[in-house]
């Protein structure tokens, strides 16, 4: 049991994530969108992992959400799961800032280590998010189909399945990106016992497609773990807004 | 500074009794560690070895449960007969898989070490199993699915709360049962074992020269006693464009076509050889080293001189003498064990 004060200085805050492609809000299977190369397509899946977060408070502070309860996986066919609920310090929140994906120590903790949306077993089929045979979590998932000008012919089908957290015995590849979100302008979200303020954020995935690089479907259709990878994950780094605070 | 003293005093104190605990978990009937090894790498502080928790993994090891089919078994590819390996299989079945494309290595001696698979992609034994369980051309089953049909079984939840006094059967518990298993499998029993514990056996002439061989050209990758110093090197096998070994792993050029140098023990009884199973016979390995050796991209310095590919030089007799000497790797006590057969 939390003493008392511990649990009054702790207030509820939730952190919202909208999903979109090119500004649009994105419906499963049947929703159409256009990529930077004006590729049209559509998604059937999509769902990464949002996980270490801290917030800033105006002056400064950090709070850390405790680890081992900072591991989130946001599915855009569940919608429970854009909500992340958390308990942090009263006060004046400026930024925040979260991992896009699963921390290097993470990955490599023992099976004790991984409960809830860690736990290898919790994947059903397609929604698998942790590779075997090269140990390790998937961080971000999108899978789709191109759309043709001719809508009975099947378009391509794309899979990008992005992870890999930087090796075990020599520094390799490490798609984990930091995400910080600077919340002064749209609004501060002021956390006090007895109210419950959301930040909402908008993650727009069509910025895989474009930025440093730029993929096409028809070029990259399917990319897991090879060096493209790195490409899409550093694009997709700026897909994060923070849309507004509701208090 | 007294205080400081008693501190360390007592630290010492602690991590000699943390040690005596290690010491006697890793010292049962079912787990010793033979006098010529080293310490073993596997973290036994969180998985001891019980009676109750190796028997669990062995039942596990033999029941096609693990499989979607119900009909393929850790056992089926890896058979104790031939050290664990799926004996006279170059590849295991299946075509565009991982698994598929490469040869099943044995499971002897894993607890002493930490990067499983020919590329070395997976790095705690605890993990290992849910590449054969998840791949779609080994047992093909999900591990939400293996779980269900274990949990919802008659006798596992039992067996499960007598080995760990779980409830539930989850992940971690199905893991840590399987690896119990795997790391009882212990081999160092073959008469090499038994001449250098002097046990009272001894090397026949050709032996002690092929010993020598050995040494000279063989013991830098793999190295005594387990006979293999856990790392990748290319050894001059034809490059395969399907298989780049521990690059798939790290995506680093000075990887390609790396593959993890395996322990020779018990070689005699694990053909067919190699990552992808293409050398037949021991002969024809020890005329891979002679003769065939191609140069590749990321060959092995030990098999260059100024540049150029420079082949074991063995005459006739020696590569004799060396094959002799690897015949002393057979541990038959291992492979005959009953504590080690489906029951
Ligand atoms: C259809 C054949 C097949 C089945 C079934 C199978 N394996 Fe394997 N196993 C292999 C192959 C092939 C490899 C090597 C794969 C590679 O390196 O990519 C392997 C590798 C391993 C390794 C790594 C050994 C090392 O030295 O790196 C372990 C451990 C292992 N298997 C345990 C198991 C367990 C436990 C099961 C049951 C849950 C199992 N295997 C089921 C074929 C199989
Ligand atoms: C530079 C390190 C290196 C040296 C030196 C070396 N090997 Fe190897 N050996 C390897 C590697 C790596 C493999 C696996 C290659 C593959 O699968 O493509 C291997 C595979 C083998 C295998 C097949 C094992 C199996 O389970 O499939 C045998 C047998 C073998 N070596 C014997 C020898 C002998 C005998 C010598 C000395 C003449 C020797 N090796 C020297 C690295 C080495």
């Amino acid at each position: 049991m939390q003493s008392t004060d511990a649990v009054k200085s702790l207030a509820p805050i939730n952190i919202q994530f909208q999903n979109m492609a090119n500004e649009l809000p994105i419906t499963l299977n049947t929703g159409k969108y256009t990529n930077a190369s004006g590729e049209s397509f559509s998604i059937s899946l999509l769902q990464y992992f949002v996980s270490n977060i801290e917030l800033i408070s105006a002056d400064g502070k950090v709070y850390t959400v405790p680890q081992d309860s900072s591991y989130f996986l946001i599915k855009q066919a569940n919608p429970q799961t854009q909500t992340i609920q958390l308990n942090v310090p009263e006060g004046r929140y400026a930024k925040i800032k979260f991992v896009l994906g699963i921390d290097s120590v993470r990955n490599t903790k023992p099976l004790s280590k991984r409960t809830g949306v860690l736990d290898p077993s919790s994947y059903e089929g397609a929604e698998n998010m942790y590779w075997s045979w090269n140990s390790g979590y998937i961080f971000f998932k999108m899978e789709g189909n191109k759309i043709t000008e001719n809508p009975s012919v099947a378009g391509k089908k794309f899979r990008y399945h992005i992870g890999l957290f930087g090796g075990m015995d020599k520094p390799t590849l490490n798609n984990i990106k930091i995400i910080e979100l600077d919340l002064t302008k749209k609004g501060l979200a002021k956390v006090r016992w007895g109210s419950q303020p959301t930040i909402v954020c908008t993650a727009d995935v069509a910025k895989m497609f474009t930025g440093n690089s730029t993929i096409t479907i028809d070029q990259f259709g399917t990319v897991m773990g090879g060096p493209t990878s790195a490409l899409i994950a550093n694009n997709y780094h700026q897909m994060f807004k923070h849309k507004t605070t509701i208090n | 500074m007294r205080n400081q003293l008693k501190v360390i005093g007592i630290l010492v104190f602690i991590v000699t009794l943390l040690t005596a605990a290690t010491d006697k978990l890793l010292d049962n009937y079912l787990f010793k560690v033979p006098a010529n090894f080293p310490k073993p790498s596997y973290a036994f502080a969180n998985n001891p070895i019980t009676k109750e928790g190796f028997e669990l993994g062995r039942k596990l090891f033999y029941d096609p449960i693990l499989s979607s089919d119900n009909i393929i078994s850790c056992g089926f590819c890896h058979n104790q007969p031939a050290a664990f390996t799926h004996h006279g299989h170059d590849l295991s079945h299946g075509i565009e898989d991982r698994l598929g494309k490469r040869n099943a290595p044995p499971i002897q001696n894993l607890a002493w070490t930490n990067r499983f698979m020919w590329d070395g992609g997976v790095f705690d034994l605890d993990l290992q199993p849910i590449v054969p369980i998840t791949s779609p051309d080994e047992m093909g089953e999900t591990l939400p699915q293996v779980l269900k049909k274990l949990n919802a079984s008659k006798d596992y939840p039992i067996l499960f709360k007598n080995a760990f006094g779980v409830s539930t059967i989850t992940t971690d518990y199905l893991m840590k049962a399987l690896s119990q298993f795997m790391n009882g499998l212990v081999s160092a029993n073959s008469k090499y074992d038994q001449v250098i514990r002097q046990e009272g056996a001894e090397f026949t002439e050709e032996e002690a020269a092929g010993y020598k061989v050995f040494k000279s050209y063989c013991a830098s990758c793999h190295q005594e006693p387990l006979f293999t110093n856990n790392q990748f090197a290319n050894n001059g096998m034809p490059m395969n464009q399907n298989d780049l070994g521990r690059y798939e792993i790290t995506l680093l050029q000075e990887d390609k076509y790396l593959f993890k140098i395996p322990s020779l023990r018990n070689i005699m009884l694990t053909a067919p050889y190699m990552h992808d199973g293409s050398i037949n016979s021991i002969d024809d390995v020890i005329q891979h080293y002679r003769l065939n050796m191609q140069t590749t991209t990321n060959l092995d310095n030990r098999f260059l001189k100024n540049g150029q590919i420079e082949r074991v030089p063995l005459s006739d007799i020696e590569a004799k003498n060396l094959k002799h000497f690897l015949q002393t790797l057979t541990d038959t006590i291992f492979i005959h064990n009953p504590m080690f057969s489906e029951q």
